[in-house]
């Protein structure tokens, strides 16, 4: 295993400032809620999250909020566009001597899978090609999850969603591949793009903190799991999350510019059907039959990933 | 004090300019595009100290007018017909953040079919947001209306958005002499915009627009914009004594044109208002006892000024530049609920000006013809159709092209 890190490299360095309280009305081992907490640690306190329509929506519920900085429920289709006019207004206040400096704030867009690849894709590649100076925070569990794990562009090929029963017929589930939401992003030189896991904390920091020195879009991807959508125990999450990026499903990696580096090199990937047993959502590529061509299928996909990837 | 001639969507931009606005999110679409077009040159010459951005929609443009409003700073931005609907979840949205940002439509008639000339579909499908809503009949009144729009939103007993309506093309497009304030005064009737409700910082943490749940909550917060909206009538009243002294025009929620001594009277609204009262004239110069009532703040929908404009005439035409199709006119419905248990005028409702369609003379008389005849039967709430029979030939014509039978005999 190669990792590749700056600032965190132990676990004493993770802040033990804690941002985002305890106690929120959000699902038990929900590894989105894990992966932005470790987020927040890294940015500091002084920052909005700038919120779509979906699972972490429920954080906040009047009349509590468990941040101790700032949120902004916007709509499901356009959190970058709210991220652009808090991050114009605050430009204009501190320009115009009305604000201090030392008052601005980070702005992060936090957004689930389903709006980040659909409906939010428009004002999102728009914020990018103005340049926008954000962060954006995609907590991906592969579905609609906060309506009863639907499927959406994100969720993978074999996978059971609730719009995408296996039956007879179609025996894989999900028919369609998963939207490659970091080269569409990357497509525009966003100033950072990365990929991160709740199970990898040192590494999640890490990104941040190398982020947090370029102005522009900051763009993260983690691939969050989901103990009700996905058929596992929340005890269960951090070490499923941790499968999927030790098996090569779920590279960890950042670009910036034409670079892409991988951060986590798993030199000895772990067999994905390892990974995709832990989850019911998998269940019908064991059971009643085994369907070997999908698994085949699955593996393939990722062994082809890996084959181009610059040994490290 | 001189005057320049100005469209009305100069106008509009010279309202944003002097309120001194520090935000303009924009998207272009026609009609309204000129007024974004002005905006940016001034912001690019050094004459205007505003950061305007094009978002890649009217969805995110609202979404970033109302973002940037809750973080305290003074909003001004422009729309139309399908950018208006477009952006119609975030309409809801920002007045539900009680964010007192001025937006601009310039009215045009909604697809299908598409077209470019006006009618107010687009800006009263807007009704029940929780906008507040002022109509304006002339390029002056844009200008105005607008200075006296952010006066209204940002009252402590308010904080709703409002929307100024002006006609696409009949206004946007028609220069008009305008008398553009003096910088000072204007500072001195509508002074630097302080948030005290809605803003962030690092050292004053928030949430705003937070989920509730279990009904109690939604339907507070829902009756607290009903109550603010309610509130606007006074405090509009209040604004346009105020701004009367200052700027020697007078703009109440409604206007009466020969009204005195009228038996019958046509309710209008916006540009065509200039047309009817131009019919009223004429009719009176006949010696019709007709006069006209302007509806200019339709939300708050001004319940008292209305009845007491219409009481005890012997009957009231609502001209409807707009169909809720399967109802008829919106503004007649509106009317009428002001007259409930009020005033037993007989209202009778008609749909005109639909996509541009022009008034005809005669149709005046035939309106007038109509409520002559209602003083006897009373009114009724079925809407009358306006449309000649020489338009119906041409469409007759259009149709025969267009089914590829060929051009019309003769």
């Amino acid at each position: 295993m190669h990792t590749r890190r700056e600032i965190y490299k132990g676990i004493k360095d993770i802040p033990r400032e804690e941002y985002l309280a305890a106690g929120t009305g959000l699902c038990g081992g929900c590894g989105g809620l894990l992966a932005l907490r470790l987020f927040h640690k890294a940015l500091g306190p002084n920052a909005i999250f700038v919120n779509a329509a979906g699972c972490l929506t429920l954080l906040a519920v009047f009349p509590f909020s468990p941040f101790r900085s700032s949120w902004l429920y916007t709509a499901m289709a356009s959190a970058p566009a709210g991220a652009q006019g808090i991050r114009d207004a605050l430009d204009v206040l501190i320009a115009k001597g009305r604000l201090a400096r030392a008052e601005d704030l980070k702005i992060v867009v936090v957004t689930g899978d389903g709006a980040a690849n659909g409906i939010g894709l428009q004002a999102t590649l728009a914020a990018i090609q103005r340049g926008l100076d954000f962060y954006y925070f995609c907590y991906d569990n592969e579905a609609f999850a906060n309506t009863g794990f639907q499927m959406s562009p994100a969720s993978p090929y074999g996978s059971r969603t609730a719009t995408t029963p296996p039956t007879a017929t179609l025996p894989a589930g999900t028919t369609t591949h998963k939207q490659d939401l970091f080269e569409l992003w990357r497509a525009q030189r966003p100033a950072f793009v990365a990929t991160v896991s709740p199970a990898y904390p040192l590494d999640l920091l890490d990104k941040v903190g190398r982020a947090d020195r370029l102005a522009g879009p900051k763009l993260f991807i983690s691939l969050s799991s989901c103990p009700p959508g996905w058929g596992i125990e929340p005890a269960d999450s951090v070490a499923v999350a941790k499968l999927a990026v030790d098996s090569g499903v779920w590279p960890l990696k950042e670009g910036r510019d034409a670079a892409v580096v991988h951060t986590v090199t798993p030199h000895h990937r772990r067999p994905v059907e390892e990974y995709l047993r832990t989850q019911a959502r998998y269940q019908h590529l064991f059971e009643p039959t085994r369907q070997d061509d999908i698994l085949r299928q699955l593996q393939a996909d990722v062994d082809a990933y890996w084959a181009v990837v610059p040994r490290t | 004090m001189a005057r320049d001639l100005l469209t009305g969507n100069v106008a509009a931009a010279w309202g944003a300019r002097l309120a001194e606005v520090d935000y303009v999110p924009a998207y272009p679409i026609t009609p309204q595009t000129e007024i974004i077009e002005s905006v940016a040159q001034w912001i690019a010459s050094g004459e205007m100290a505003a950061r305007m951005v094009t978002l890649d929609s009217e969805h995110s443009m609202l979404t970033a007018a109302g973002a940037a409003a809750a973080t305290g700073v003074r909003v001004f931005s422009a729309s139309s017909s399908q950018g208006l609907l477009y952006a119609f979840e975030m309409l809801y949205t920002v007045a539900g953040w009680r964010v007192p940002l001025v937006l601009v439509n310039v009215a045009r008639a909604v697809a299908a079919p598409i077209t470019l000339e006006p009618d107010h579909n687009d800006v009263l499908a807007a009704r029940d947001s929780g906008f507040l809503q002022i109509h304006a009949e002339t390029c002056q009144e844009v200008l105005d209306s607008i200075l006296m729009a952010y006066r209204l939103a940002e009252h402590p007993d308010v904080l709703l958005p409002v929307m100024v309506n002006l006609d696409g093309f009949y206004l946007s497009f028609t220069r008009e002499p305008v008398e553009v304030p003096d910088l000072q005064v204007v500072r001195e009737f509508l002074p630097p915009y302080q948030p005290e409700h809605a803003r962030f910082s690092g050292s004053h943490a928030m949430a705003q627009g937070v989920a509730v749940l279990g009904g109690s909550a939604y339907a507070f917060f829902k009756y607290q914009m009903q109550r603010a909206a309610e509130a606007a009538g006074a405090v509009h009243g209040a604004i346009a004594a105020e701004f009367s002294q200052r700027f020697g025009r007078l703009y109440g929620a409604v206007e009466g044109y020969h009204l005195d001594d009228a038996e019958w009277v046509f309710v209008m609204s916006n540009s065509f208002s200039t047309a009817g009262k131009a019919e009223v004239t004429r009719l009176r110069e006949r010696g019709e006892r007709v006069g006209l009532l302007r509806l200019r703040l339709i939300r708050p929908f001004p319940h008292e000024e209305i009845a007491r404009a219409l009481d005890g005439r012997r009957g009231v035409a609502v001209i409807d530049q707009n169909i809720s199709v399967g109802k008829g006119g919106i503004l007649f419905a509106e009317v009428a609920s002001a007259l409930y248990g009020r005033s037993p005028t007989p209202l009778v409702s008609f749909i005109g000006g639909l996509g541009g369609r022009r008034f005809r003379s005669e149709e005046f008389d035939q309106m007038l013809a109509a409520l002559h005849a209602a003083a006897d039967t009373g009114g009724s709430s079925a809407p009358h159709l306006l449309f000649t029979a020489s338009e119906y030939r041409q469409m007759r014509d259009m149709l025969r092209i267009a089914h590829g039978s060929g051009a019309a005999e003769s």
